[in-house]
């Protein structure tokens, strides 16, 4: 378990992190969603022990971050934004080597590296040149070190940042996989990225932790669910039988043909379509509204920022 | 040991790059050429004198290799963000520190040893004695000590290895001039500065085949303090 309590990071006058507090349970995947520039880097590094917090505490399986840096080492894994590899070694060796640096036995180090290339897909590269490596592969060797002791947490700090489409679903994947073995913390600055893969998402902005929920949780409290139709009829009659369920607004109209989207949770589907039945339209297409994450994002960061600004 | 691992993988990186064989085979060459030029080169002399010749010359390239070969132990680490890897690791920093210097100091033995071939040189066409040329070597490896250990406090410091290279030459170069101040100041500081000189009241004796236990205590004392300012250094940048 991850506990963190009124974290905060000074950088000289600047507060990259304030007052930040939350706590991970042991086989979760958390999303660490924020902006460029929100905090996200110097949380994750002061939990990876490499930054030490100006105030406040991190718990790791019950040892002090600050105090027993070493206990909490041995229980992470930790990938910068930047993975953190020697150019001129080969995977395989580099591998070995980060598996003793974390204490594991040099005569067990190789199955270790075995086991780590198998789950991150890095087998056939055990031999190459690191500096050989195409971007997509440096990032994959980089999850490769976090695991390659198997610690009980992964620290993520942006593992999909710079891959083309294929490989951020590869990295997906890869997440996924981990679930169950180990506890992620995975961030990143665009949502739908982590939002699937992720069964907890925390949003941080300007330094401070915004919101944390799963995505339902997240839409229904901060009220932006939307849902999406696609009717054939008579407009007016298609706005006054929505009028009972939520706000509506045209977004298309061609013709006879309509999409609306009203604003209601995604479970009010139901008496959409009956509403729309009822008043005798065609009913084409019920979903729900695919902006709504994205927009409340932008919209807790943006407050966020406001939010900030007032205060100082 | 953490330290040793370090150490080792340090050293591998030295030898699987260019620049280290580079830095290695430019001082050789200026070395051997000094050597011939100026040791070699005057009118018939004792083969003790043109020993002591050599020890003089190869003093001063062992303080410019060690500028070279220690500007990249830790500089080079923060530029590439290889850092963040030993300091999420449980390593001491001490341990860090401890590596990279052993990796340089082993890396300058290299040097060393390939040198050797100039006092051979001289035995096989005098007569110096084998105490005189391991008094001297040691002289040169506790002078290298001392020299990377500055390096390593450099390169601590520096953003990036050329930061590193200069920080280090201008502190390498105070410690030299420390010789000057003694002659310009009044007795007891005069004194302390000669002590504290880094080649004129300590290495000469070496060069002409005597240890002094002073001597090799002010070059260990010297590595102990610049190692522990390094490991200060890098402790202090994780509040940052």
């Amino acid at each position: 378990m991850i506990q963190v309590e009124g974290l905060t990071k000074y950088y000289g006058e600047y507060a990259a992190v304030r007052d930040l507090a939350f706590t991970i349970n042991k086989g979760e995947v958390i999303g660490f969603l924020g902006l460029n520039g929100a905090g996200k880097t110097t949380t994750l590094k002061i939990l990876g022990c490499v930054l030490l917090p100006t105030s406040g505490r991190v718990v790791i399986d019950g040892y002090d971050a600050v105090r027993d840096p070493h206990e909490v080492r041995k229980r992470i894994g930790f990938l910068p934004d930047t993975p953190p590899l020697y150019d001129e070694m080969t995977v395989g060796e580099y591998l070995a080597y980060v598996a003793q640096l974390r204490g594991v036995h040099a005569g067990e180090a190789r199955s270790r590296v075995l086991e780590a290339e198998e789950k991150t897909a890095l087998r056939e590269m055990d031999g190459a040149l690191i500096s050989t490596l195409s971007h997509g592969y440096r990032q994959r060797v980089g999850v490769a070190q976090a695991l390659v002791h198997r610690p009980a947490f992964l620290i993520l700090d942006e593992p999909t940042s710079g891959l083309d489409p294929a490989q951020i679903r590869g990295m997906r994947e890869l997440i996924r996989s981990l679930k169950g073995t180990h506890t992620v913390l995975v961030s990143s600055h665009i949502l739908p990225e982590i939002s699937e893969t992720c069964d907890r998402l925390l949003i941080i902005s300007g330094g401070q932790l915004v919101a944390q929920g799963t995505e339902e949780e997240l839409a229904r409290n901060l009220g932006g669910g939307s849902i999406e139709v696609e009717v054939r009829g008579e407009k007016a009659k298609a706005l006054a039988a929505l009028s009972g369920i939520g706000p509506v607004s045209v977004m298309q109209e061609d013709g006879a043909l309509l999409s609306l989207q009203v604003q209601a949770s995604a479970d009010q589907r139901p008496r959409v379509a009956q509403a729309l039945v009822g008043a005798g339209l065609e009913l084409l297409r019920l979903d729900r509204g695919t902006q709504r994450l994205e927009s409340i994002f932008l919209n807790l960061t943006r407050s966020g920022g406001a939010k900030q600004e007032v205060a100082s | 040991m953490k330290a040793l691992l370090i150490a080792r993988r340090e050293l591998a990186g030295y030898l699987r790059s260019l620049s280290g064989y580079v830095i290695i085979a430019a001082i050789l060459a200026l070395n051997g050429l000094f050597f011939n030029a100026f040791a070699l080169g005057r009118a018939a002399e004792r083969s003790a004198t043109v020993l002591s010749n050599f020890f003089y010359y190869s003093s001063g390239f062992t303080i410019v290799a060690s500028v070279f070969i220690s500007m990249r132990l830790l500089a080079e680490e923060r530029q590439a963000g290889t850092l963040s890897l030993l300091y999420s690791s449980p390593v001491r920093d001490r341990d860090i520190v401890l590596g990279k210097y052993l990796a340089a100091l082993a890396f300058l033995a290299i040097y060393l040893v390939c040198t050797i071939y100039m006092p051979l040189l001289v035995m096989v066409n005098g007569k110096v004695s084998f105490g005189h040329i391991f008094a001297g070597y040691l002289g040169l490896l506790l002078l290298g000590s001392a020299s990377l250990a500055v390096g390593t406090f450099g390169s601590a410091l520096a953003r990036n290895q050329i930061m590193a290279a200069i920080l280090t030459s201008v502190m390498l170069v105070a410690l030299i001039l420390c010789w000057l101040l003694a002659r310009i100041t009044e007795q007891p500081l005069s004194n302390i500065f000669s002590a504290l000189s880094l080649w004129n009241q300590h290495f000469p004796p070496f060069q002409g085949g005597l240890v002094h236990l002073r001597d090799v205590a002010y070059y260990l004392l010297l590595t102990y303090v610049a190692l522990f300012g390094a490991t200060r250094v890098l402790e202090a940048r994780r509040w940052r």
